[in-house]
């Protein structure tokens, strides 16, 4: 079990460390997915070793990876549509709604 | 009884129809609708002055207190309620004859005075506000109601005299009478509330019924710096009476009041409003002379003085409607007087009935010469004394009256002055010397200044007239109402009185004292005498003795430098002295806590609002470290 759970802080951190250090909207958009499948496997794990008898924790994961491919689907859309107006997808660009 | 209501509700209707429809009326109708409305209200002030004296005021010998209406207005407890209603008793009825017939004679004669003035429907809606708040005024049954429409009448007066608002001198009058009657008026309040809180009532029956026993009883002998409470509150209530009647030394504000309209000068400041004050004095007059004769003997002393003073500075005045002003002044401070050397019942009580009954003829004659002097105004367009001169000619019906109104102010026997000040003297007489000597030398000034000012106008030479504007008698809407009122100042004087009013509502009877009588007549004629000698031709004699008389004349001329005093009080002391260091405290302690605050907030969102790029990264790494630091402080502490 410790295995895992080394893998999922490991996958949490490094998501965590590129959702603030990237520019770039995609790679933001992927440091989200790390963070959020580190999470699902968490949920998945403990699931597994602490209740072996019962489903919430997978009913949850599986709850998770479609509400993250609906995410990630309307968060591309955002992107596209931001590279339409302004021309490039870094984030620092994105300041109009503060004037 | 219950249709004297109607005499408070005709004016207050007339008050909103004139004052909300009055521009959509020609003048003329606005003034006929005005002036046939207060012909009912007369009407039925004489009905319900007949119904009351004659069939059923008395029962046995006394004159009872009627109240047709009375209803709780305003209910704060169980104790403190306020009502409004309607009390007849003889001084009431009193006041609401002399209120109706002068200000019928008013309204009457503003029909031909004010002709085309812009305003006119304005002012007839004014004038009926007044008569309203005045009535409403005297037939007050509580205290309290008479406060409210106390300050009614302030209000109109202040409107009124304010009437020609275009001239800065108006508007600087009325702004004086309303804050200096306001002034006393917030003495009377807390007179009010002092007397009301120990007697727990508001009520004049209650209050003055029994020999005030109420009052006496309820004060358990409180003391305030040397004088009873009873003392302060009632002292604090003449102070009101004191603004409203022009006592010294808030008397600043009538002489001024004079910018308003003649006729409203006649109504407002010469017969009604004017006597509100030493109405008040008589209404609660069983509380003063019971509970508080302390306060009753400084009214004396104060009446005494002002009326010397007043009729000092009318004799140097040269403005027909000031010498007026004073003498109304002086006029008020007798009856003031009266009240104040008076004893409660029976003969004891003839100041009472003196004061009464000088209030009384007092109105008409008064009345009748500013009105009379109006008619002069009117003619020759000049309030100055000095562009008069020799209008007897000219002005037959004004001269004849305004002298009838002269004979009667100076108590010559048989004008209705004569009886009135005669009674005032005798009660002084008995009472006090110093203050009959007093009231006796004030009589022979009231002659000379009256006559000065008569002789002045309607003869002293022949004064030039342009040809264009040869004087003229006024049209008959103007001499009518001179012609009633110099009848009522002849006969008014042969009313037997004292059936009618006294000081504990019981008749007695009077005679005239010779030796007063006699000493009152002497004196008046040695003044009119003096009047003559001076003013019947124009001569140098006048100025000569001013000229002798140096400071003294200056002094009085100047009003004794009191309006000085007063603004020396206002402006340097008040203002400068207490106000600024209060405006200072103001803007630099409460003001500058305030800003300071708001400066504080303001510099520290200034250095915290850097913070808030809108970068959501930031805000995530700043979220990230603080998680990382509280799960740490979590876990190793």
């Amino acid at each position: 079990m410790e295995y895992y759970l080394i893998i999922s802080t490991l996958m949490f951190f490094i998501g965590i460390y590129g959702f603030i250090t990237r520019k770039n909207m995609i790679a933001i958009l992927i440091s989200l997915e790390l963070i959020l499948n580190a999470v699902e496997i968490n949920f998945a794990v403990f699931n597994r070793y602490l209740f072996p008898g019962r489903f919430e924790g997978m009913f949850f994961t599986l709850f998770g990876i479609a509400i993250t491919a609906a995410e990630t689907a309307v968060a591309l859309a955002i992107i596209i549509n931001a590279y339409r107006t302004i021309g490039n997808i870094d984030i620092e660009n994105l300041s109009k709604m503060k004037e | 009884m219950e249709y004297s209501l109607w005499i408070i509700a005709t004016p207050f209707v007339l008050f909103l129809v004139l004052g909300l429809l009055g521009t959509k009326l020609k003048p003329n109708v606005a003034g006929i609708i005005g002036t046939l409305g207060m012909t009912l209200c007369t009407v039925l002030a004489y009905a319900i002055a007949y119904q009351y004296f004659f069939q059923i005021g008395k029962t046995g010998e006394e004159w009872t207190k009627i109240i047709p209406l009375n209803f709780e207005w305003l209910r704060f407890t169980k104790q403190l309620h306020i009502d409004l209603g309607i009390l007849l008793d003889p001084i009431s009825v009193m006041m609401l004859v002399v209120i109706t017939t002068v200000s019928l004679m008013v309204h009457l004669y503003s029909l031909g005075y004010m002709k085309g003035e812009t305003g006119f429907q304005r002012y007839y809606s004014l004038l009926s506000l007044f008569s309203f708040s005045m009535l409403g005024l005297v037939i007050a049954t509580n205290i309290f109601q008479m406060y409210i429409f106390w300050e009614l009448v302030g209000v109109s007066s202040y409107s009124l005299i304010g009437f020609y608002y275009t001239k800065p001198l108006a508007v600087a009058a009325s702004k004086k009478a309303f804050i200096v009657t306001r002034f006393a008026d917030l003495g009377f309040l807390i007179g009010i509330l002092i007397l009301s809180f120990y007697t727990k009532t508001f009520d004049f029956n209650l209050l003055t019924s029994d020999q005030a026993q109420l009052v006496t009883t309820s004060f358990a002998g409180g003391t305030f710096m040397g004088l009873s409470i009873a003392a302060w509150a009632m002292a604090l209530i003449f102070m009101g009476g004191a603004g409203k009647s022009a006592m010294f030394p808030l008397h600043i504000w009538l002489p001024d009041a004079m910018e308003g309209p003649t006729p409203v000068s006649a109504l407002i400041h010469a017969a009604t409003m004017v006597v509100a004050g030493v109405y008040l004095v008589a209404r609660l007059f069983p509380i003063y002379a019971f509970a508080t004769p302390e306060v009753l003997e400084m009214i004396a002393f104060v009446g005494a003085f002002t009326a010397l003073f007043a009729a000092v500075i009318a004799i140097t005045q040269t403005d027909i409607k000031r010498v007026l002003a004073f003498s109304t002044i002086s006029q008020i401070a007798y009856m003031m007087v009266a009240l104040g050397v008076s004893k409660y019942g029976g003969h004891e009580g003839l100041g009472y009935m003196a004061s009464m009954f000088h209030l009384f003829t007092h109105a008409f004659f008064k009345a009748l010469l500013f009105l009379g002097a109006g008619s002069v105004i009117h003619a020759i367009h000049s309030n100055e004394v000095d562009e008069m001169g020799g209008l007897h000619k000219y002005m037959k019906v004004t001269s004849i009256t305004f002298l009838i109104a002269c004979l009667a102010i100076a108590g010559i026997w048989p004008f209705s002055g004569f009886f009135s000040k005669d009674e005032i003297l005798a009660a002084a007489f008995h009472h006090q010397p110093i203050i009959f000597w007093t009231l006796w030398v004030v009589a022979g000034l009231t002659a000379f200044y009256m006559f000065r000012l008569y002789f002045c106008i309607f003869w002293n030479g022949e004064h030039k007239y342009d040809d264009h504007h040869k004087p003229h008698e006024s049209p008959w809407p103007m001499a009518l109402p001179l012609i009633i009122l110099a009848l009522f100042s002849v006969f008014t004087g042969f009313i037997p009185f004292a059936d009618f009013v006294s000081s504990d509502n019981i008749p007695f009877s009077t005679h005239i004292d010779p030796v007063v009588a006699a000493l009152s007549i002497v004196v008046a004629l040695i003044g009119i005498g003096i009047a003559f000698v001076l003013y019947f031709k124009s001569s140098k004699k006048p100025a000569e003795m001013a000229q002798s008389l140096g400071i003294f004349y200056q002094a009085a001329l100047h009003k004794f430098y009191i309006d000085e005093v007063w603004m020396w009080i206002t402006q340097t002391v008040v203002f400068r002295h207490i106000c600024e260091p209060i405006k200072w405290f103001d803007r630099h302690i409460v003001d500058g806590s305030m800003n300071g605050l708001a400066w504080i907030t303001q510099k520290s969102s200034a250095s915290v609002k850097g913070l808030q790029s809108g970068q959501v990264q930031f805000y995530a790494w700043i979220f990230v470290a603080g998680s990382i630091l509280i799960a740490a402080l979590a876990l190793f502490l």
